[in-house]
């Protein structure tokens, strides 16, 4: 009984963090832009095949393993940093103000043409990036085996949170950042350069997007297609922690995630749609999210 | 009823293609049959889409009337008559229930509470194993009234069958929005509260709407089971069957009741050619397409097609 808890706990965890990682950054660009991406399935799944495929590059020539954990985050930053560019200048500049339903759209366009794109340029057969997770090795708790990879997920989730919540409260661009949620157009009034300021949260999300799938990539065949699921699981991140609330999205993943790995360990088949259940559930008895700030009433 | 061009126009149109069917290529057929499984999704989506409200998960009542038509056709049941209206309306009495939570919402809270319904749907169908798992399964082929068409026969049949339903859902949704009850759905849109000091009900308006609409899915996901003669919960449920309803909806615009069926068959044209040439093609065309749409022709297809006859018209 006490194992069965402990691995439900320790697996819940690990799923939990995992979907932290993997929705935080939309959690940022939805908190501040509100905007809904679509896109954040692409980043996901450029940043793991960049990974993929340069830790392939880079395990052929022998080079040393630990390298493998610097091209995740080399990996993440790249595709970060070009993505985040081109669709917040090349698309969704034009769509500030619009109706959200039609940026939530425009960024699904955007989404089926980037799978495209990757199928053009990684083609469809799988990428394996295995060295990272083979190089840590497993450990045994209780009688069970654990590896220390997926262990590590818990503590880059937690190193995530700690430096957004430093970042948000500590720093002045997080207090700019802070002003603009707050109301956009005082801040702008007040000599904020909101452009600036979007940029630089749509980039931030963007490369987190790009690191979840980066740093997943040791973990999984990287496949095409394998972005299209992400979208899907961050949408329920987001709405069960409250729209754009980074505390909410940490508590909110972390619950599902020990949810989940119950149902996994005592009720399998309710494995893949206790997610949208807890999902459907808080949007009918708590639309504004468990965790959301409260509103301020905008007249 | 007044004169209605609508209506005739669209009477018109299906006799030809009734007439048409006899002649054309079996794969053109197959086409046909698609859209007009798609179109009628879409058609539900235009309805709900005229109050401002978009579902990210009709996939939901698509996908369940695509399974209970296989369920029940593994039970026994032939007649596609029987097959395709049980389940459709089993469909329109899921959304009744839904229905009573989901009228409350608005903007992306009803997307994203209409999806993760459809995702449980997809999640339940996927671990089942009376349902098939993600094989999904299979249904024989259907009977009409007692008349069971083998082959080619089979596919023709399928499609007049087909015309009708379609017939009597476009006919159905225009007297529909030409009612009292169909006109207030801009009037939802524009201002809820002026709606409700007039002394209707918003929500009791967006409900019936919804019912409609899960209604019309239904329909289309009945067609699609019997003219693919198999379900899958991939292609039938997940978020990306409602994502591509979505895309046919906003790709037609929601001029007219026949324009989710002018999308649909733009849709499955693309689709046809697109897939010959490889599926990376596919996507990158499909969301080219769909970001072209949205940038420059925000009311569709539909809106084209008007503006082209206008202009006809005023040369005359």
């Amino acid at each position: 009984m006490v194992q069965l808890l402990f691995t439900i706990l320790t697996d819940g965890l690990i799923y939990g963090s995992y979907l932290f990682i993997v929705a935080v950054g939309m959690t940022v660009i939805f908190g501040v832009q509100r905007v809904l991406n679509v896109t954040h399935g692409s980043f996901y799944a450029f940043g793991a095949y960049l990974a993929a495929y340069l830790g392939g590059i880079w395990y052929d020539h022998e080079l040393p393993d630990f390298g493998g954990f610097v091209i995740i985050f080399l990996a993440a930053i790249v595709v970060g940093v070009f993505f985040g560019i081109l669709i917040e200048r090349g698309l969704l500049k034009h769509l500030y103000g619009k109706d959200e339903h039609i940026v939530v759209l425009a960024t699904f366009a955007a989404f089926l043409a980037l799978e495209g794109v990757g199928l053009f340029i990684w083609g469809t057969d799988p990428y394996f990036f295995y060295q990272p997770q083979a190089m840590l090795g497993f450990v045994e708790i209780l009688g069970m085996t654990y590896d220390y990879y997926n262990l590590s997920l818990i503590v880059l989730a937690l190193i995530i949170s700690l430096a957004i919540w430093y970042f948000l409260s500590r720093t002045i661009w997080g207090r700019l950042l802070r002003a603009v949620i707050f109301d956009r157009e005082i801040s702008q009034a007040m000599g904020v350069n909101v452009t600036a300021v979007f940029l630089g949260t749509f980039i931030l999300g963007t490369t987190l997007g790009a690191l979840s799938g980066a740093a997943i990539a040791p973990t999984i065949s990287v496949l095409p297609g394998i972005g299209v699921e992400v979208i899907v699981l961050a949408f329920a991140v987001v709405v069960i922690g409250g729209m754009g609330s980074i505390p909410g999205a940490l508590i909110g993943s972390i619950l599902v995630g020990v949810v989940r790995a119950a149902a996994v360990h005592e009720f399998p088949q309710a494995e893949m749609f206790v997610i949208y259940a807890i999902m459907a559930i808080v949007l009918v008895f708590r639309p504004e999210g468990l965790f959301a700030p409260p509103a301020v009433r905008k007249i | 009823m007044s004169f209605d061009r609508t209506i005739i126009g669209v009477t018109i149109a299906v006799v030809l293609m009734a007439c048409a069917t006899f002649f054309i290529p079996d794969w053109v057929r197959q086409i046909g049959l698609l859209s007009m499984a798609i179109g009628s999704v879409a058609l539900g989506l235009l309805v709900l889409w005229r109050t401002g409200l978009i579902s990210f998960g009709h996939a939901l009542f698509y996908g369940f009337s695509a399974y209970g038509v296989a369920l029940l056709n593994h039970l026994g049941v032939r007649d596609a008559f029987v097959l395709v209206i049980v389940s459709a309306a089993a469909s329109g009495l899921l959304a009744w229930g839904l229905g009573f939570l989901v009228r409350r919402y608005r903007a992306i809270f009803f997307a994203l509470l209409t999806m993760a319904f459809s995702m449980i749907l997809y999640g339940v169908l996927a671990k089942t194993e009376r349902f098939g798992s993600t094989d999904g399964l299979n249904i024989h082929p259907p009977t009409f009234l007692g008349y069971a068409p083998v082959d080619q026969a089979a596919q023709i049949t399928l499609f007049l069958f087909g015309l009708l339903v379609v017939y009597g859902l476009m006919l159905g949704v225009q007297i529909y929005l030409r009612s009292v009850l169909g006109q207030m759905t801009t009037a939802v849109r524009e201002n809820e509260i002026r709606v409700e000091y007039l002394g209707y009900s918003v929500e009791h308006v967006i409900h019936i709407k919804y019912v409609i609409s899960g209604l019309l899915a239904g329909f289309g996901g009945a067609i699609m089971a019997l003219a693919v003669g198999q379900v899958d919960p991939e292609s039938m449920a997940y978020w990306t069957a409602s994502g591509e309803f979505v895309f046919v909806a906003i790709l037609a615009g929601t001029g007219n009741v026949a324009a989710p069926f002018i999308g649909a068959v733009a849709f499955e044209i693309i689709r046809h050619f697109a897939w010959e040439h490889g599926a990376n093609l596919w996507q990158l065309i499909m969301g080219g397409t769909l970001l072209a749409i949205i940038m420059f022709v925000p009311d569709g297809i539909w809106s084209v097609l008007q503006r082209l006859v206008r202009k006809k018209d005023g040369v005359k």
